[in-house]
């Protein structure tokens, strides 16, 4: 088994109207930012779990997504899978 | 009547859920987040407002996972009466026991007051002692009370009468002032297809006496009790 460290952006569906985005996206623009545009605002999960390979790994995270960590009513979500301390052993 | 009000960590109005409860005459028991079943004879349960796990990760989320909700699904699905009002709402909406979900308000803002409430059906369990178009004075107090849901499922609702309640002027008109969180078609309450599970945003459990401002909120535990006493009048 090895360790993973999956990486979870939860954003509102595209069909609900993003009001944190929007507000942060006037901001921008009160502030001479006006190229910045379709401002999202969402939540970033992280987690550490055992599997015995990166395919598995995301299986069980997505699951978990669609079980507890989103609702899939008014959200959607992306996972990132990379091995923890990969960079150290190679 | 016997009404069951459970109590969450972080629940915050479940004493006066039980004491609007008892004023049309029912007999009240708290229930436990943690209890597994429902006591015997029990006709409506209530899952109160507050801040079940804090709202941590959605409102709602965490509680719905809480042992007692396992029986309620069960006692719900047999057709037993649930009203979630707020947090209540959350969780149901959370649960699937009610469709579509409830987002942080349009404003972003924790909004407090009253507002006016137009009784949309008044054949339900809920809003049968109620008059046709009548509208109610009732507080609310959320910062998640957006109602969302995919476009079809609002046209369904809408079709079915299960929007039981809806945000208006106090002369019963919709407007976007009116709508105090941005929920589509000013929704404030709705009830499932089998008419027996009822979500509802405002608290008509803080407006049951006229010390209080208003005692509009009456109406649905009367509702309730006429519903049950009727049901049983049936069986018997």
């Amino acid at each position: 088994m090895k360790t993973y460290i999956a990486t979870i952006t939860v954003t509102l569906r595209r069909a609900i109207l993003d009001v944190q985005g929007k507000a942060v996206e006037h901001a921008l623009h009160s502030l001479h930012m006006p190229g910045f545009n379709d401002v999202r605002i969402g939540k970033h999960i992280e987690l550490l779990l055992k599997a015995p390979d990166a395919d598995t790994a995301k299986d069980q995270v997505e699951e978990a997504c669609k079980k507890l960590l989103t609702n899939p009513v008014m959200e959607d979500f992306s996972i990132a899978i990379n091995e923890q301390n990969a960079g150290v052993r190679a | 009547m016997k009404i069951g009000v459970v109590t969450f960590p972080g629940s915050n109005c479940d004493s006066d859920a039980r004491y609007a409860s008892t004023l049309t005459g029912n007999e009240t028991v708290q229930l436990w987040h943690k209890d597994t079943s429902l006591p015997a004879g029990l006709d409506v349960v209530i899952l109160p407002g507050g801040f079940s796990y804090g709202d941590y990760l959605r409102t709602g989320a965490i509680a719905r996972f809480s042992p007692i909700m396992n029986a309620v699904t069960t006692f719900a699905n047999d057709g037993g009466l649930v009203f979630g009002i707020c947090n209540g709402f959350q969780i149901l909406c959370e649960s699937g026991l009610l469709p579509g979900a409830l987002i942080r308000n349009a404003n972003l803002s924790f909004v407090c007051k009253d507002v006016y409430l137009r009784v949309e059906n008044t054949s339900s369990a809920f809003t049968n002692t109620v008059k046709p178009s009548s509208v109610l004075r009732v507080p609310v107090a959320h910062g998640d009370g957006r109602f969302t849901a995919p476009q079809d499922v609002i046209d369904g609702l809408e079709a079915n009468g299960q929007v039981l309640y809806r945000y208006t002027t106090p002369d019963g008109a919709v407007t976007k002032e009116a709508n105090p969180n941005g929920s589509m078609n000013n929704i404030a309450g709705i009830i499932n297809a089998s008419g027996n599970v009822m979500g509802l945003m405002p608290h008509p459990e803080r407006a049951c006496e006229p010390l209080v401002g208003s005692s509009d909120g009456v109406s649905v535990f009367e509702s309730l009790a006429v519903h049950v006493g009727l049901s049983s009048a049936v069986s018997a």
